[in-house]
């Protein structure tokens, strides 16, 4: 009898995957961005994939890597969700529980070698708490006022240690995303000029519809770029 | 056809630096606070300290995952511990435990370096070492040789072994860890932001917090 191999259960690399999540604490809660593509190595395959989504009533889950895990993962919240529901208790899982859950599932899966190929961001507010937090793949998180993933650790965060500050308005918080989400978008190949913002407030969370960054392309070294090069066309 | 092999390592280094030193009747447990991963800062405001027991404090670096864990595991011991026996562990109990529950993942460590203090039941000292100081993570290997220099300990290879407790006031001790931290933030891209102290004393529990370079 053939018994599959052990070896091909395990996650090697990943296939589908999402681009950098942007996220920052503001004055009512928190504010999350990133863009709708879903990469298929270099071939960007889809183009409308909805990488930010609400949690319960108190958290917004981002996600970037890859899409098909992002989606298990959605399964086993919901699944949370719903038995803490059916206690009809009242209480409800706030931000920093599911992003404890969320951090032992990662932390669970990368013991077995098999990990979920994501970086997470989790943020929500609580009985007028705002908690925004971080799981990698391998389990290592933290909180802050403001996080980011993959390539937004180095483009995004160190324009909002420059440019945050606390209680941001809503507009403020906003035109401080797009900054980021436009050098992304201008530097990240993995980008897509499909960006979707969400917030989520003591209220609830909100998803805005996609929407494109305005970018410019007129500057002078961008027409006849090869002028200097010898030899070059 | 070849094993395939992963292109992902299950560790990570999140750098940082923990120091302890035990005097005659205090124990000063520091970390710095921040967490980074390869040239990236993830953040300037992360407690690497975690108190175990009542008078037991420990100060962990290295891979933060692993870190948490270990406090956890360490953490939901202690609870049970409680449960049965009635009281907190001692700080040599719970040394022995953080020896096994290292040990017991040997073939997949928990990639955590960690330094325990603590003062025992009728307040004696617990020490990090024979030598009543210690220093752990990123930036273990300046601060140690400027701990030898400064506490003047005894030789650890002398024999028969002369246990050495610092005679150090307590206000001496916290000042020397400051200096020690802001000396290995100069020269330890890993070591900044803040260093958070503990010291425990028999009067109870205190934290301070110095801001260290953030380069």
């Amino acid at each position: 009898m053939d018994h599959p191999s052990a070896e091909t259960q395990r996650t090697l690399y990943p296939y589908v995957t999402g681009s950098s999540v942007v996220a920052l604490k503001y004055k009512d809660g928190i504010l999350m961005a990133a863009d709708t593509g879903g990469s298929y190595g270099s071939t960007l395959r889809y183009k409308s994939i909805e990488r930010l989504k609400p949690i319960g009533k108190h958290s917004l889950l981002g996600a970037s890597g890859e899409i098909s895990d992002f989606q298990e993962i959605l399964r086993y919240l919901d699944e949370l969700i719903l038995y803490d529901n059916m206690w009809d208790d009242g209480n409800s899982l706030g931000p920093k529980e599911v992003h404890n859950y969320l951090t032992r599932i990662m932390y669970n899966r990368r013991n077995k070698f098999n990990p979920l190929w994501n970086s997470l961001i989790l943020g929500g507010v609580k009985n007028g708490q705002k908690y925004l937090g971080m799981v990698s793949m391998i389990g290592v998180n933290f909180e802050d006022n403001h996080v980011a993933t993959g390539l937004g650790n180095h483009l995004a965060r160190p324009i909002l240690r420059d440019e945050w500050h606390e209680n941001l308005t809503f507009e403020e918080g906003v035109q401080l995303l797009e900054k980021c989400m436009r050098v992304l978008l201008y530097r990240d190949r993995s980008a897509v000029n499909k960006i979707q913002i969400s917030k989520i407030t003591e209220e609830g969370a909100t998803v805005f519809p996609p929407f494109s960054l305005k970018t410019y392309w007129e500057f002078s070294a961008f027409k006849n770029p090869t002028i200097g090069a010898e030899g070059s066309w | 056809m070849t094993k395939q092999h992963a292109n992902w390592s299950p560790y990570d280094n999140n750098g940082g630096s923990c120091v302890a030193i035990a005097g005659a009747d205090y124990c000063v447990i520091a970390a710095d606070t921040r967490m980074s991963t390869g040239y990236n800062i993830l953040t300037r405001e992360y407690s690497k300290i975690s108190q175990l027991a009542d008078k037991c404090v420990m100060a962990s670096s290295g891979f933060q995952a692993d870190v948490k864990a270990l406090q956890k595991v360490l953490s939901a011991r202690h609870l049970i511990y409680q449960h049965q026996h009635n009281k907190q562990m001692s700080c040599p109990a719970m040394a022995q435990l953080l020896s096994n529950t290292l040990y017991y993942k040997r073939f997949f460590p928990y990639y955590s370096f960690n330094v325990l203090g603590g003062l025992d039941n009728e307040g004696t000292l617990h020490l990090p070492s024979t030598v009543g100081y210690s220093s752990q993570g990123s930036g273990s290997t300046l601060i140690t040789p400027f701990l030898d220099n400064q506490l003047k300990s005894p030789s650890p290879l002398l024999y028969p072994p002369v246990d050495a407790v610092t005679p150090l006031s307590e206000a001496e001790a916290v000042e020397l860890v400051k200096t020690v931290f802001a000396s290995a933030t100069e020269r330890d891209i890993y070591t900044g932001d803040k260093v958070e102290i503990v010291i425990l004393n028999a009067s109870g529990i205190r934290r301070e917090y110095m801001d260290l370079r953030k380069d």
